[in-house]
């Protein structure tokens, strides 16, 4: 029986490889002989993490379009309708709402670990360089699915956000008009952001994902160590040519990503079943009321994962220098490989400035995601913010002159890899 | 030379049960995608049964009722119209309503209903979804010169006796359908549900 | 220290970094709640609910509706049979399986209160369940109103209090205005006692905020025990993943 079965699998194969020959290679490449540090430890989880929230976003925002009205008459209501009148759709609803926090959530820590472990220095620029652009793709995606179920927090954010355009010098009031198809975010508008969140988005979104896998495969994996795999002794005991350090990653980081995949669907699950909103913070309390464009809830403010730019944006008295803040706070992280000259990658080996210097880096954006979800009225505050502001762009600035002039003293980087979990 | 020391079958038992749980896992998360194609609870009210009021319905007449988007007849029945129908058995397909789909037990005798001069019938042919018509009366029609009353189905030339049950020799599989239904009084019909359902 | 000392201070280290970044982030950004006293209002509690849902119906229902909830629904989740619901509950006549409107005609709302009263659909989410109970025991006399009604918690609400028979009228005490200090809330005084002794007309209040907390959210009835499910099973699961990760990673030394 069991022998039976066997045949018919591998049968089954060779009519597969007769045809598609070139299946097999690619699925070896990037799975039972891609050779990944045997040392990657908990902070190496969350790219494969993003993966799963990728594909949870993706089938229950399908299932969320099958009742979803993208018109600004009947998309609140809709929302309502799928909360209580389609069976199961609240679960539905609250997967998809909770995996766009997580999302960023598993995003940012991926994005720190790369900062920690110089993921993004030679040879893997353009792995960083990539992984930037579906950060910005996957802003843009979240910024437009919040606009769809046409609340007061859905309708003023849009308007707040659509207005940054307004500042560009010029064509500032056209540029608006044309982004919202109207004068006001109004049923155009929503319309459009439907087909851009639900189709457009997730195309470019997908190919940049698989590009960003199959670049960071041609490079090789980083490591907390910071060490080249490929630049130490050959040969392992499944292959004489592949890294003495490397190990196949099928199967042992499928069944470790399946594992960390486990403990992170627990979390996910607590929170969809037992605090969906999580206090307001993944479910604004005001997207609860429909968008009404003469009434202007008391308290403006997007969701947290965008909280430290709009907070750049509130504490700088200039609406364009705001906006120009803003939008280099992300992109002065696409020039992370080339500003940073350090040789050394991990931090573990790393001079004490690099490691302080993160270190602030981490509490100026985490205090700075604090004061943007605040209401902003504290003049301290807003001190406060200019300052965290301040702080977040002198770490680049700082970054360069500390390790292009030979300021950082780093310590002795071992020939290989030190341990596993 | 992956194998010194390793318990293979520890290994196999861990995979297949990881593979079991998860496929499971895999399996439970599916129903409530499935189950979100359900009629929802607005369709659910939409589709509620419906009250017919029958009091002005005369004999030989017909009126019109709608559930779940269906057109519902309501006939009553003469006398003449019912006395005919056993002798139409020999020609019919399924002269007993033996097609236990197509009406509830209390349909399955001569009359196909529930009190005999009062027929309640699905007005959509069993062959491709048009709507038959009605040819009440026992005289010659274009469509057959013996005609005893019944349903003439424009589209394919299916007929229906006034039992809504199939002639045999046309394109229709199946005798016409009877809803669920149940008289609240001589003078109420409410359609869509059984008695004792609700 | 040795190089293996070191390398696990490093992790823990880092592992701290995580679990506190994690732990504190979400936490640290919450919106503070509104300090009002609390409701405790508790979807378990059917008895609650349905109390809740008889007061609602006979004092609030006149002129707000509850337009994205069933009375069907509300029959299966308060475990109330139809005829109970459509007896007890429903005055407007409308259908066993339809949405709950206002009795009263938008139109006339507007003529009376200058804005037709809100939907209540969804005010215990976007205002809170806390908000709700407070409200309706914040009522006081105010002759400077048209209404002759004035309300501690949303200020200037164009809205009597409905459940005055119940609780009584209250008049409130404040410190009046000093220089650039507005005038301070000091306490209720009970003008004239209702049918209902304070405590009470406190639960009245607290099963009035349960069930519209309910109306704002009935899947809330149900996500619970779904997800006390769903965390066994994936708890099974990730057991069995960890085992089966202990057991291919004996290969990696």
């Amino acid at each position: 029986m069991a022998n039976r079965l066997t045949q018919a699998v591998t049968g089954m194969q060779e009519w597969f490889n007769e045809r598609a020959p070139s299946f097999l290679p690619v699925y070896r490449k990037h799975m039972t002989e891609y050779y990944a540090p045997k040392n990657f430890n908990i902070w190496y989880i969350f790219g494969v993490l993003s993966m799963v929230v990728l594909v949870n976003q993706i089938v229950t925002g399908i299932f969320l379009t099958m009742f979803f009205k993208p018109s600004a008459a009947e998309a609140f209501a809709s929302v309502e309708y799928i909360m209580r009148d389609v069976e199961w759709g609240w679960l539905i609803r609250y997967m998809h709402s909770t995996g766009a926090s997580a999302f960023f959530l598993v995003v940012y820590i991926h994005m720190f670990r790369g900062v920690m472990y110089g993921s993004y220095k030679k040879p893997r620029e353009l792995v960083w360089l990539l992984g930037m652009l579906i950060y910005l793709v996957l802003m843009a995606e979240a910024f437009m699915g919040y606009v769809l179920p046409w609340g007061q927090m859905s309708f003023w954010g849009a308007k707040v956000i659509i207005s940054l355009f307004g500042a560009v010098p010029y064509i500032g009031g056209a540029l608006t008009e044309w982004i919202m198809g109207d004068y006001l975010p109004s049923d155009a508008t929503l319309n459009r952001f439907f087909a851009l969140h639900v189709i457009a988005l997730p195309l470019v979104l997908l190919l940049l994902v698989v590009l960003h896998i199959f670049a960071l495969h041609e490079v090789g994996s980083n490591n907390p160590d910071g060490v080249e795999i490929k630049k130490g002794p050959k040969g392992n005991r499944w292959s004489d040519k592949a890294p003495a350090d490397g190990i196949p990653f099928h199967p042992y980081f499928t069944v470790k990503d399946i594992f960390y995949t486990g403990c992170f669907l627990l979390i996910c699950a607590f929170i969809i079943f037992f605090e969906p909103t999580v206090g307001g913070l993944f479910l604004e309390h005001d997207n609860f009321i429909e968008a009404n464009r003469l009434v202007t809830p008391a308290h403006i403010k997007p969701t947290w994962y965008y909280t430290p730019f709009y907070a750049m944006l509130r504490v700088i008295p200039n609406k364009l220098a705001g906006v120009l803040t803003m939008f280099s706070a992300i992109l002065v992280l696409f020039f992370l490989p080339w500003l940073d000259r350090g040789k050394v990658k991990s931090w573990r080996y790393r001079g004490v400035g690099f490691r302080v210097g993160l270190f602030v880096l981490g509490i100026c954006f985490v205090w700075l995601g604090k004061i943007g979800s605040g209401p902003g009225t504290d003049p301290v505050e807003t001190i406060i913010g200019r300052f965290l502001t301040a702080a977040y762009f002198g770490f680049f600035i700082y970054l360069w002159v500390y390790t292009a002039f030979g300021f950082e003293k780093t310590k002795p980087v071992p020939e290989r890899v030190t341990g596993h979990d | 030379m992956a194998n010194d020391g390793v318990d293979m079958g520890r290994r196999r038992f861990l995979t297949a049960t990881t593979a079991v749980v998860g496929g499971a896992g895999i399996a439970m998360a599916a129903i409530p995608f499935i189950k979100s194609w359900q009629p929802s609870a607005r369709a659910k009210t939409a589709g509620a049964p419906v009250e017919a009021d029958i009091s002005k319905l005369e004999l030989g007449q017909m009126v019109m009722f709608e559930w779940r988007g269906q057109p519902i007849w309501i006939i009553r029945r003469t006398q003449a119209q019912l006395d005919v129908l056993s002798s139409l058995d020999p020609q019919l397909k399924d002269p007993k309503s033996e097609v236990t789909e197509q009406q509830p037990a209390f349909a399955k005798n001569e009359y196909r209903s529930e009190k005999p001069e009062l027929f309640v019938v699905v007005g959509i042919c069993t062959h491709l979804g048009c709507a038959p018509k009605l040819h009440a009366e026992l005289k010659p029609e274009p469509f057959d010169p013996e005609w005893k009353g019944g349903f003439f189905c424009p589209c394919h030339k299916s007929r229906f006796d006034m039992a809504g049950r199939v002639y045999d020799g046309v394109p229709a599989p199946t005798n016409l359908v009877v809803p669920p239904y149940y008289f609240i009084d001589d003078n109420h019909i409410m359609i869509g549900e059984m008695k004792g359902a609700a | 220290m040795t190089d293996t000392g070191m390398h696990t201070m490093q992790r823990l280290f880092s592992g701290f970094l995580l679990g506190l970044a994690l732990a504190v982030a979400p936490a640290a950004m919450a919106a503070t709640e509104g300090a009002l006293p609390a409701s405790n209002a508790n979807l378990a509690d059917t008895g609650s609910l349905q109390n809740g849902a008889k007061i609602f119906f006979n004092y609030c229902s006149g002129c707000h509706s509850l337009g994205l909830m069933r009375y069907s629904r509300i029959a299966e989740d308060l475990q109330l049979s139809e005829d109970q619901v459509m007896q007890n509950l429903n005055f407007t006549g409308a259908n066993f399986g339809e949405r709950i409107p206002a009795s009263m005609n938008p139109v006339d709302g507007k003529a009376w209160f200058g804005a037709p009263p809100p939907d209540l659909s969804l005010i215990a989410r976007a205002k809170g369940v806390d908000y709700v109970y407070n409200y309706l025991k914040s009522f006081y006399l105010d002759s400077s109103r048209p209404i002759g009604w004035n309300n501690t918690v949303f200020p200037n609400a164009s809205m009597p209090n409905a459940l005055w028979e119940l609780q009584g009228v209250q008049t409130a005490r404040f410190t009046p205005a000093q220089g650039e200090n507005p005038e301070v809330f000091e306490g209720f005084d009970l003008h004239q006692a209702g049918s209902l002794k304070p405590k009470e007309f406190d639960e009245v209040a607290r099963d009035v905020a349960n069930f519209l907390q309910y109306a704002a959210e009935p899947a809330a009835m149900q996500r619970k025990s779904i997800g006390i499910w769903v965390i066994l099973f994936l708890a099974v699961f990730t057991l069995v993943a960890y085992f089966l990760k202990q057991e291919y990673w004996k290969d990696v030394h």
